[in-house]
């Protein structure tokens, strides 16, 4: 879109009734780097790929935990992410002092959408320029909202947002009706393989993506670095062209030899199987 | 003379002039003139409440006069049971709304509903009780208006009531009342608590308060347990109340019991109970007094 007389002020509607301010905030969403969501009927889980302005730098943390049975990833302006994070993890905390319970996930994301309609309707205001994908389980089971500037919200079972989320959905609208009755170990792999969509220039690694999950029976918990590496080699692994096993045998917990990760890393991105010549792999033991 | 704002004294009551005269203008408040009590020749104190010395009391802490708190109750209920059975659980109390002695209004309802799965009794003052349901029924207006299904839990609705009165407790205000929440929860579990005024709170499978802590308590640990039949748990009930009724002066005999189990919460009609007294010392009691005439 380009510029014209009506988006000066987000208070201003355009003849064609849209609040071009409101979009242009959008479209900060869509510049931020990508931020996945899925959820089973058990199990919610966040993917995130982490950007660092330089190499000096360190990353840019993308993931929050907003209270034991709730967490959110954020992609866009991560300044207004952070203040929404902090409102959310108040919110949590006055409910849990007050009822002793887990404040139901619904009800918080429809505060924070009536937070970001306010900053669409005061000339004083700017719209946030965030999007939210909020993970949650409570007691009417697992939840993925994704929030928007314009204040809307809505409901998953799988979503993403940032740079290059295309890639991400294509995978998720091939994946999500196999989704519900998925374990954990499973549905974090899923993760990993539709943010691995994204990626352009490099590939999947233990440190430039993180995932956080949450369920029944699980706390919200952020994995990172070390954490994540048996299942970014899972994933890696199992990217191999097949010979001949079948993907299901692949199991998170027998895969963390990293000596068997590091031979064939380099093909992941190459479709022709190279490795037809470097023994058994490491499935069989 | 400079056009002051008057009313009349706190003594005569609002209305006259209106409270808002009391607030002082922002001219007043920039160019205070001196002040000069009128005082009535006749002898008295000064009835013309001056608005810039009440601005600066308030500002002290005492506006118009002490800060007034319930200190005494004055039209009260008496005691209320609860028990966990098999299927939910069950909250008694009679329809007795004393005043002092008095046994003044006897169809008052202390057991009542909150929400679909939440039952609630309360002992104590009747006024902060209906401004305890006014408060519950906002929490379940609010639900209602948020339209997804959730509704307040028992357990919720226990914690929410114990820091309201351990709020109000703290401003010396307390709200004079003994409840017990009672209801089932989502998983299908019974839950009683009970809370007091000064927001002391605590689960039991089954809780008293007032004189039937002590009269009807060992009943409770001599015949409830959890997975007690519904008629059992009735007769148990039964029986608790017509102690009560039997040692309690300021009680009556007609009750109601309220009924909380997963498919929903059941409040029965005022009942009476069949009780006994004549016993043949009752029939003459001074007959044989010292000093009887």
């Amino acid at each position: 879109m380009f510029r014209n007389q009506y988006d000066t002020d987000v208070t201003t509607w355009s003849p064609q009734g849209r609040l071009f301010q409101v979009e242009y905030a959008m479209e900060a969403v869509k510049q931020g780097s990508c931020a996945v969501g899925l959820k089973s009927d058990t199990h919610v889980v966040l993917a995130t790929l982490k950007r660092s302005e330089s190499e000096l730098s360190s990353y840019q943390r993308k993931v929050f935990k907003v209270d034991d049975h709730m967490g959110m990833a954020m992609s866009g302006i991560t300044a207004d992410g952070r203040v929404l994070c902090k409102y959310m993890r108040n919110e949590c905390l006055n409910h849990r002092y007050v009822f002793e319970s887990a404040l139901p996930v619904g009800r918080l994301v429809k505060q924070v959408a009536d937070k970001h309609q306010i900053s669409t309707q005061r000339s004083w205001k700017r719209p946030f320029g965030v999007g939210l994908l909020v993970a949650g389980y409570d007691m009417t089971g697992s939840h993925l909202f994704n929030t928007c500037p314009s204040g809307n919200f809505y409901e998953y079972k799988a979503m993403a947002i940032g740079a290059r989320a295309q890639a991400a959905k294509t995978y998720l609208e091939k994946h999500y009706e196999s989704l519900p009755p998925c374990n954990m170990d499973e549905l974090i792999r899923h993760g990993l393989r539709a943010v691995q969509a994204c990626l352009q220039d490099s590939e999947l690694s233990s440190s430039n993506c993180s995932i956080a999950i949450v369920g029944k029976g699980m706390p919200f918990t952020i994995l990172e670095d070390a954490a994540l590496e048996p299942y970014v080699s899972a994933v890696k692994e199992e990217d191999q062209p097949a010979i001949a096993e079948p993907d299901a045998v692949v199991d998170a917990t027998t895969v963390v030899e990293a000596e068997m990760v590091a031979e064939p890393a380099v093909d992941n991105t190459e479709a022709a199987p190279a490795d037809e010549d470097e023994g058994p792999r490491p499935m069989e033991i | 003379m400079i056009p002051r704002p008057q009313s009349h004294s706190h003594a005569l009551g609002p209305g006259v002039t209106g409270p808002e005269l009391l607030v002082p203008t922002s001219a007043l408040l920039e160019r205070p003139p001196a002040p000069t009590p009128l005082t009535p020749s006749c002898g008295g104190h000064a009835f013309m409440v001056d608005p810039l010395q009440l601005h600066e009391a308030s500002s002290h802490g005492d506006a118009g006069g002490p800060r007034q708190h319930t200190k005494y109750p004055y039209v009260t209920g008496t005691s209320v049971i609860g028990i966990k059975y098999k299927d939910g659980v069950m909250i008694a109390a009679d329809t007795l709304a004393a005043y002092g002695s008095t046994k003044r209004y006897k169809t008052t309802q202390r057991v009542v509903k909150v929400n679909n799965h939440t039952i609630l009794g309360a002992g104590g003052e009747i006024s902060d009780f209906q401004h305890i349901q006014t408060v519950l029924n906002e929490l379940t207006d609010e639900d209602y208006r948020m339209d997804d299904g959730i509704e307040q839990t028992p357990s919720e609705v226990y914690a929410y009531l114990g820091r309201v009165m351990y709020n109000r407790r703290n401003k010396f205000n307390p709200l004079w009342n003994s409840l017990v929440v009672g209801g089932v929860q989502p998983d299908g579990m019974p839950f009683l608590g009970m809370v007091a005024m000064q927001g002391t709170h605590y689960v039991d499978s089954h809780v008293a308060t007032g004189f039937a802590s002590q009269l009807a308590r060992p009943l409770f640990r001599e015949r409830q347990h959890d997975d007690m039949s519904e008629e059992d748990a009735l007769a148990l009930i039964h029986d608790a109340l017509k102690v009560c009724y039997y040692r309690d002066k300021q009680s009556i005999n007609k009750f109601q019991v309220a009924k909380a189990t997963a498919s929903g919460i059941t409040i029965t009609e005022p009942f009476c109970l069949d009780v006994k007294w004549d016993y043949e010392l009752f029939k003459q009691p001074t007959k044989w007094a010292v000093g009887a005439w």
